[in-house]
């Protein structure tokens, strides 16, 4: 049985149905992240998880014991909020240490644990400081400090980053993936944010309307999506989608594959351009965005459908400059009316 | 001598320097005069003067022979004397009032705070879609004038043996304050972002834990400047504590009261115990003003 379990967990706010069913099994040792748009409910599960919201239907186990019913003191799993939450009124060394203080451990081993952490977390000269005394980076790896004191079953982390610039997020997200890889702890880590989620998991959950959309690792999620909406959420700039129908030719490249009313999925990196009157597609150029090490361009079709095509190239290419655009076939996505991936056709060869 | 002085020679040698700075080099544009802020200034000392003016004339009278407080016109220079004083322990035992009061007061704020700040927690915490009414509720109980309820807390008081007693002002002092405590506090426990009290829960602290070890020492401020508005309430209460107390658990404002007996008013005495009465908490608020302010107004300006 896997570590951490989830069966059929379900949650309502009033009558809003906010986590509608979910099942998940945690390996122990694993780096799971929970990832959607805002509202999806992944918060919400990470909190269910947690014991700081009550499960309405459904078990929650944990190294096979029932902990559903258990309130958050009683669980061992440690939480790093968005906020930090760090106690205030308290230094940072009293912040790291208040859990095994209440634990009742023994003042020695507190202060071993704590001194290892800061040594981990570079946190040593401050350890004296109250929390308003630091920077937001410090204070975030004091909250991840706070967590790593206990040695706790799981690690919670709850949009750690989205406090911080961006410069320090980068920062922080590899500190986070060294931490884990050190001390191999079991982690969920809730973002919306696709590039945490890629770099950081061993596997990603995809969460929409408090419904799981998919699971798989991150490469999984981005070469076979489940769905339109997996495939349009992972990847920057969006997966192109268009409807099979708005680019006959296209349709054509791919073969019998494409349902009636299907859509077609093509990363911006499967699309190339070509000379005008070359290509399946003929379009005009609408952006240009050179962000130096690839350019990002975006081109609307005769057909009226939108394409953005990636290339690590640079281009002379200007905006209403008309342009053939060529697809890579065997990497395209089909999807049918309903959004799901459409497994009759050539979407397989993408695996 | 002098250098045994040092506070007289550094001020001679400040007084000159202040003098010389503005006789320099200054270039005075001349402001036209503000006639808003002198009208604003006389209509703020008229009020202060209007709200001041009966404390002066109590302390006046308090150091007065009763004949020079019945005196018409007032007299406003006269040798005071410490008589007044003197006679109202004699006569009624200052003290034993006092202590009363003190009992009473510290009393109420103690067990209203036990009551108030578990509720306030859960209010403040743990809403649900009912906070907002029972809030509102039970503000709405202090809408209702006192005396519309002296009849059954008279009955109760007399039937559990409560009448005249201590125990049974601190009782019915903590339930009159009860509804501004519990809001007061809830305002307060409402800053305290929750998190850190989950983060406290997820650290393996039970309700007593976050209770303790989080929530008393960050909401410190708003617990002692509810402590100290309910202590000052409680001791200002006079109400309840001449209906339902006399000789034996009678509070200070009971000793006040007994000077304007039938036996005829005597001003100067009633004068010297009201300032007895209500010199501590003067002196009590003078020290704490700053939370008191605080506290009133309600966490709204933050």
């Amino acid at each position: 049985m896997a570590y951490l379990q989830l069966q059929g967990v379900e949650k309502s706010f009033g009558a809003v149905r906010t986590i509608q069913g979910i099942d998940l099994a945690i390996e122990k040792g694993e780096f799971v992240v929970f990832v959607g748009p805002s509202g999806c409910g992944k918060s919400t599960l990470l909190r269910l998880i947690a014991g700081l919201e009550t499960i309405d239907v459904g078990t929650l186990i944990l190294d096979g014991r029932d902990i559903t019913e258990l309130p958050s003191s009683r669980r061992d799993l440690a939480m790093v909020f968005q906020s930090y939450a760090l106690y205030p009124h308290m230094t940072v060394a009293d912040n790291m240490s208040f859990a095994l203080r209440l634990a009742k451990a023994d003042p020695k081993t507190i202060a071993d644990k704590v001194e290892r952490a800061a040594q981990i977390l570079n946190l040593k000269p401050y350890l004296h400081r109250t929390p308003r005394e630091l920077s937001g980076g410090q204070r975030q790896r004091v909250a991840i400090g706070r967590a790593i004191v206990r040695s706790p079953k799981v690690f919670l982390f709850d949009e750690p980053l989205s406090n911080l610039d961006a410069a320090l997020r980068g920062q922080t997200r590899i500190e986070i993936a060294r931490l884990h890889r050190d001390l191999g702890a079991t982690t969920i880590y809730v973002t919306h944010d696709q590039v945490e989620a890629m770099t950081l998991a061993d596997r990603v959950v995809v969460l929409r309307d408090g419904r799981i959309e998919q699971v798989g690792t991150p490469l999984q999620l981005y070469d076979r999506p489940a769905n339109q909406f997996v495939a349009q959420f992972i990847g920057t700039p969006q997966m192109n989608v268009i409807a099979a129908a708005q680019v006959p030719r296209l349709k054509s490249a791919i073969g019998d594959g494409v349902p009636e009313g299907g859509y077609l999925g093509l990363r911006p990196e499967s699309v190339s351009l070509k000379p005008a009157g070359q290509g399946e597609v003929q379009g005009r150029v609408e952006l240009v965005e050179a962000l130096g090490a690839e350019t990002l361009i975006y081109v609307s079709t005769d057909g009226g459908a939108q394409l953005v095509a990636r290339q690590n190239t640079r281009t002379p290419l200007r905006m209403g400059d008309a342009v053939g655009l060529s697809v890579d076939a065997a990497n395209a996505h089909v999807f049918d009316a309903q959004g799901r991936v459409f497994d009759g056709g050539r979407a397989a060869v993408a695996g | 001598m002098s250098t045994s002085h040092p506070l007289p020679a550094a001020r001679a040698e400040r007084v000159p320097l202040e003098r010389a700075a503005p006789s320099g080099a200054r270039v005075v544009r001349k402001r036209p005069f503000d006639w808003a802020l002198l009208i604003r200034a006389t209509a703020a000392w008229l009020v202060t003067l209007l709200l001041v003016f009966p404390i002066i004339f109590l302390v006046m009278t308090a150091f007065k022979t009763e004949l020079q407080a019945i005196h018409v016109p007032t007299l406003w220079f006269f040798t005071p004397t410490l008589e007044n004083f003197h006679e109202v322990q004699e006569r009624s035992n200052y003290l034993h009032y006092a202590y009363n009061s003190i009992i009473t007061s510290v009393g109420s704020t103690l067990l209203g705070l036990a009551i108030a700040a578990p509720a306030a927690y859960s209010m403040a915490f743990f809403r649900t879609r009912r906070t907002r009414d029972i809030l509102m509720w039970m503000l709405s109980t202090k809408m209702m004038p006192a005396v519309g309820a002296l009849v059954p807390v008279y009955v109760l008081a007399q039937k559990s043996a409560l009448l005249d007693t201590t125990l049974g002002l601190i009782i019915v002092f903590t339930l009159s304050n009860l509804p501004i405590m519990v809001w007061m506090l809830y305002s307060h426990f409402k800053d305290i972002p929750p998190e850190i009290l989950e983060a406290a829960r997820m650290d393996g602290a039970g309700v007593w834990g976050e209770f303790r070890y989080v929530l008393v020492p960050l909401g410190m401020g708003g617990l002692a400047s509810t402590g100290l508005l309910c202590l000052v309430l409680s001791w200002n209460e006079a109400f309840w504590s001449l209906n339902l107390s006399a000789a034996n658990a009678g509070t200070l404002a009971a000793l006040i009261a007994s000077y304007s007996s039938p036996e005829g008013l005597f001003w100067a005495k009633l004068s010297a115990a009201s300032l007895l009465a209500i010199a501590p908490i003067v002196v009590f608020g003078w020290f704490s003003q700053k939370q008191l302010v605080q506290g009133l107004t309600f966490g709204a300006v933050k």
